[in-house]
């Protein structure tokens, strides 16, 4: 099996991730209930959106205590790939997969709409065949994408490259109001230093199918299919 | 035992006392009595309006189930699947809590549609606020939207459409009206029914706890100081036990070992076993000592009555009791067998061992023996005085700085300025199915995704809007109703669908008031009457009353202390072929624009007669029916040939808007050569609301075509000018520029709301 999608009691985008995958990208996918412990051999586990467990306590909290998380820990050390979108970035900064954290928009309010990435490095499998100069039009959504590290955090990521995307305008630019959120550096996504564990705010996987009139989200899938 | 006292304190009348006697025959108790003022209710029995919704056109070939037969209306969609969809108030808890209020309004009416075992896959809303500067109003806008954000976010369903309007009358009064719209495969489909001696009777999802008794109760009075004490009476939400409910309960329903499920909204447990049991012709027994409980000592009306949200009643066949446990445990959901199905046609419920309440289940149900009332109604005096309007009274604006000054008026007006605020806090993309996030349209479109339902070949999609201008219905029932209609239609027709049933979401004042009755009255046929011209029949939705603040004097209040009757419509519509989808923006320089349909020297109602020109009362708008359903087919029949480049309904706001907003989304101006049709003043044709028309741009390769076509129908219709430039030029000279209004246009709802 290619890809695993994990449900959580409050995932909503593991349908929309699955109907990529199998229905516009032909690729073999499950879905892999969070109270399971075996990952089907899947080379890539991706941890949907959604409001796992509510996110009463704060966003991902919960979740990273199920079982199936235990096997995405040994998944991710033995250098698999593991894709966080949306809540499922926030349930891998919980788990301690990623660094920093996402904290309420700057703005306290949920917000859904498109904007544009730019793309910080292409060493990784899901960014490899990105265009750096090219800004990507991808929808977000949610309210809790501030992303925050301490400055010690941040440095590290400018240095290892563990950047993927950083929110920006039509143009590429990082200007103040291409900041959706008030993410610090305008960090919309970010990798481990050994570059296989992806965490990302924004929802490729909402522009995938031309019958919404976005496709941007489809270079994101092709770079990794590239890589498998 | 109980007195008459005891029945008005309950909400009940003495004459309702009495006939409850009869049908017991014996004094009810307490508990008995609670129920019946629940059931009796205007929200559960509908008794003040069901006279006239029977009265409602409600059958069509593609009707699977019709108005008031299930939770939902059902329209059969074509390969094997059907849609279920249905709007409904939360109006009276919104007012008091507006965050709490608006979220559960969005449980309630989700449940509604996947009770019935359909997926819900799109949802819309329509708010009503008063004076968006007064601070309570917008504490009230910031709940509500938060509150509705809140639970369809996370519930998962993506929120694609709905509509924000602001008037004074709405200042005591909000409404919110949630709508829902979910799939289902056609040979899955639940019904809210019990039968079959024996059956086991389960309680799933949340503990049940005091929040919201006697909630239906209380939506059925006027607003007054004291509805503050009426706080317990408002339900508190939890979107994601409700998650779990939907993908459970579809999990259920597929195993087919389900007799019948219905969601527990207004009036708890006794409303879902008592109209289940009537449905079914049986009865049940119920055990209150089974039912998971959040607080301790709770008595057994308050058990019977309690709207706590996110729960089910579920009939399940007997024997097959295990693997539907088993189903809702891997969800972590409560599931509790609480009773069983009898054929004694009774509701009895069990406290302690001690029978605490026995009533016949037909007793308490609409189309039972719940009480129907024919009210009188009388036309108000302002009715009359709203026809003496006569244009002349306003001072016809001719200088391109009056116009100019109107045009920033209105573009920046809250009822027409863009409601981005809003919107971008509701999750409008997830679901991955929204047709419109990049292709803004009249209405919303929403693909139907076949494999989802086991369908893997089907291409199409829903395409809806919700509408309804108040003011045009309060200053004519009857027209003001058929507009809400024919706009949502034409609006569904613009964005490249064929309109196919309507839910409608009634709200209006104090029915005891014989003029807020002669509205609901002249509404209803209305809608009677567009509906028949449309072929779009009534599936159902809700009667809200008493939005309205309380005045003391004669008995229902004073009209004036009502909302503007409001029946918001609800209009699902199919596009079976996806190149039909049509977009509102203009798309290249050089492009003609034309409107289609006739201009009249009208201003009625109007927001400019109304708000710039500050006259309170004029008619509703110019409107004929047949010319309407005429400009409806012939729009259709340019779509299909796709001789249109963009369509847009021209609505609040006039010419001028609609030509506006297909400006800004691209940025594209219009260079419109224009001399005014004789006798239309210039006020008239560029921000009067005459109904029946629509602004269009066609390529100059579809011209000869698109003139042809219009000339073959013998519709009226104009051309305007073309694309061009970035600004609004009217015989060579300039309005404003694109990029100007869109500031207009965007920074009003900031202005008040992120202060």
């Amino acid at each position: 099996m290619k890809f695993g999608i994990l449900v959580f009691p409050g995932s909503n985008c593991d349908d929309d991730m699955l109907y990529v995958l199998r229905d516009i990208l032909n690729q073999q996918v499950t879905k892999i209930w969070h109270k399971d412990r075996d990952l089907q051999g899947c080379e890539v586990v991706v941890v949907p959106g959604g409001f796992s467990y509510g996110d009463y306590l704060r966003s991902g909290a919960i979740a990273r205590f199920s079982p199936v998380m235990q096997a995405v820990v040994e998944h991710a050390q033995r250098g698999r790939y593991v894709w966080g979108i949306c809540n499922g970035f926030q349930i891998l900064t919980e788990a301690g997969l990623l660094d920093g954290a996402l904290l309420k928009n700057n703005h306290q309010k949920y917000t859904c709409k498109n904007i544009y990435l730019q793309v910080g490095q292409t060493q990784s499998a899901l960014t490899k065949q990105l265009d750096p100069k090219r800004p990507y039009r991808i929808p977000i959504a949610h309210g809790d994408g501030r992303f925050f590290a301490s400055s010690d955090v941040l440095k590290r990521l400018e240095d290892n490259d563990q950047i993927l995307f950083r929110y920006c305008d039509a143009q590429g630019l990082l200007t103040d109001e291409s900041n959706p959120n008030g993410s610090t550096d305008h960090i919309a996504g970010i990798c481990n230093k050994q570059g296989n564990i992806w965490g990302m705010m924004p929802h490729p996987e909402r522009a995938c199918d031309p019958l919404l009139g976005n496709t941007d989200g489809r270079f994101l899938f092709e770079s990794l299919l590239h890589q498998l | 035992m109980t007195t008459e006292a005891t029945a008005l304190q309950l909400g009940l009348t003495a004459e309702e006392y009495q006939k409850i006697i009869e049908l017991m025959g014996r004094v009810p108790n307490f508990t008995e009595l609670s129920a019946f003022s629940v059931m009796w209710s205007e929200h559960c029995c509908y008794k003040n309006s069901i006279r006239w919704l029977k009265t409602l056109p409600k059958s069509s070939p593609k009707m699977l189930a019709e108005a008031g037969e299930e939770n939902a209306g059902l329209v059969d969609i074509g390969g094997g699947l059907a849609c279920a969809f249905k709007i409904e108030s939360h109006n009276h808890p919104s007012a008091i809590e507006p965050y709490q209020g608006a979220a559960t309004g969005v449980g309630g009416i989700n449940r509604d549609i996947f009770t019935m075992g359909a997926r819900p896959i799109a949802q819309m809303n329509t708010l009503r606020f008063g004076d968006i500067a007064l601070p309570r109003n917008q504490h009230l806008i910031k709940g509500v939207v938060k509150g509705i954000g809140d639970y369809g976010n996370a519930f998962g369903v993506p929120t694609v459409g709905g509509e924000v309007f602001f008037d004074p009358c709405y200042n005591t009064n909000p409404l919110v009206n949630a709508f829902s719209a979910g799939i289902v495969a056609t040979d899955k489909i639940a019904s809210a029914i019990a039968y079959g001696e024996g059956n086991p009777v389960f309680i799933v999802g949340s503990a049940t706890g005091k929040d919201g008794i006697h909630g239906a109760a209380f939506a059925s009075k006027d607003i007054s100081e004291d509805s503050i004490k009426d706080l317990p009476a408002v339900q508190v939400g939890d979107p994601f036990q409700e998650k779990l409910l939907l993908e459970a309960t579809l999990e259920v329903i597929a195993t087919g070992h389900i007799v019948g499920m219905q969601d527990m909204g207004a009036a708890g447990i006794i409303c879902s076993t008592s109209e289940m049991s009537a449905k079914g012709q049986h009865g049940m027994d119920i055990d209150l000592d089974k039912v998971p409980l959040r607080q301790a000592q709770m008595q057994p009306f308050e058990i019977l009555l309690s709207e706590s949200q996110e729960r089910m009643l579920v009939v399940v066949k007997k024997g097959f009791e295990a693997e539907v446990i088993r189903i809702y445990d891997k969800w972590d959901l409560h599931c509790v067998q609480i009773g069983e199905v009898k054929t004694h046609t009774h509701v009895r419920f069990f406290k302690a061992g001690e029978l605490v309440a026995d009533i016949p289940a037909q007793a308490l149900v609409l189309g039972g023996d719940a009480p129907i009332y024919d009210r009188p109604y009388t036309e108000p005096p302002y009715f009359q005085q709203a026809q003496q309007f006569d244009i002349q009274q306003v001072k016809e604006p001719t200088q391109l700085a009056d116009l100019q000054a109107i045009a920033k008026y209105l573009l920046a007006h809250p009822n027409i300025a863009s409601k981005k605020w809003v919107y971008e806090q509701y999750d409008s993309m997830v679901g991955t199915a929204n047709g419109s996030t990049n292709a803004p349209a009249d209405a919303a479109v929403v693909l139907v995704k076949g494999s989802l339902f086991g369908k893997s070949n089907l291409t199409k999609s829903l395409v809806m809007s919700v509408d309804c201008n108040g003011r045009y219905v309060h200053a004519n029932p009857e027209v003001g109703a058929m507009i809400a209609v024919c706009e949502s239609a034409r609006n569904v027709v613009c964005a490249g669908g064929e309109p196919v049933a309507i839910t409608n979401n009634l709200n209006f004042g104090n029915p005891l008031n014989t003029e807020v009755y002669w509205q609901f009255v002249g509404t209803i046929n209305g809608i009677t009457q567009a509906c028949i011209q449309l072929g779009t029949p009534v599936t159902g939705g809700n009667v809200s009353f008493y939005n309205q603040s309380a005045s003391v004097g004669k008995a229902g209040g004073d009209v004036n202390n009502a909302v503007f009757p409001t029946p918001t419509i609800g209009m699902l519509g199919l596009m079976d072929d996806l190149t039909h989808q049509t977009t509102l923006d203009f798309k290249q320089s050089g492009d003609w624009v034309y409107l289609i349909g006739q201009s009249h020297n009208d201003i009625g109602c109007s927001e400019y007669v109304y708000s710039y020109c500050q006259v309170k009362l004029s008619p509703a708008p110019h409107f004929d029916l047949e010319t309407e359903f005429q400009l409806q087919q012939i729009v259709k029949t340019l779509i299909r040939k796709g001789v249109l480049a963009s369509a847009h309904d021209v609505s609040d706001g006039g010419l001028l808007v609609a030509l506006a907003e297909s400006m800004m989304p691209r940025g594209l101006g219009v260079d419109l050569q224009i001399s005014l049709p004789q006798g239309v003043r210039a006020d008239a044709f560029w921000f009067g609301e005459s109904q029946s028309r629509v602004v269009v741009s066609v390529s100059p390769q579809q011209q000869a075509a698109f003139e042809a076509a219009l000339q073959q129908a013998a519709f009226p219709f104009q051309r305007l000018g073309r694309v061009a430039g970035s600004a609004f030029q009217v015989n060579g000279e300039t309005w404003f520029d694109c990029a100007e209004a869109l500031t207009w246009y965007e920074q009003t709802l900031p202005s008040f709301l992120s202060a």
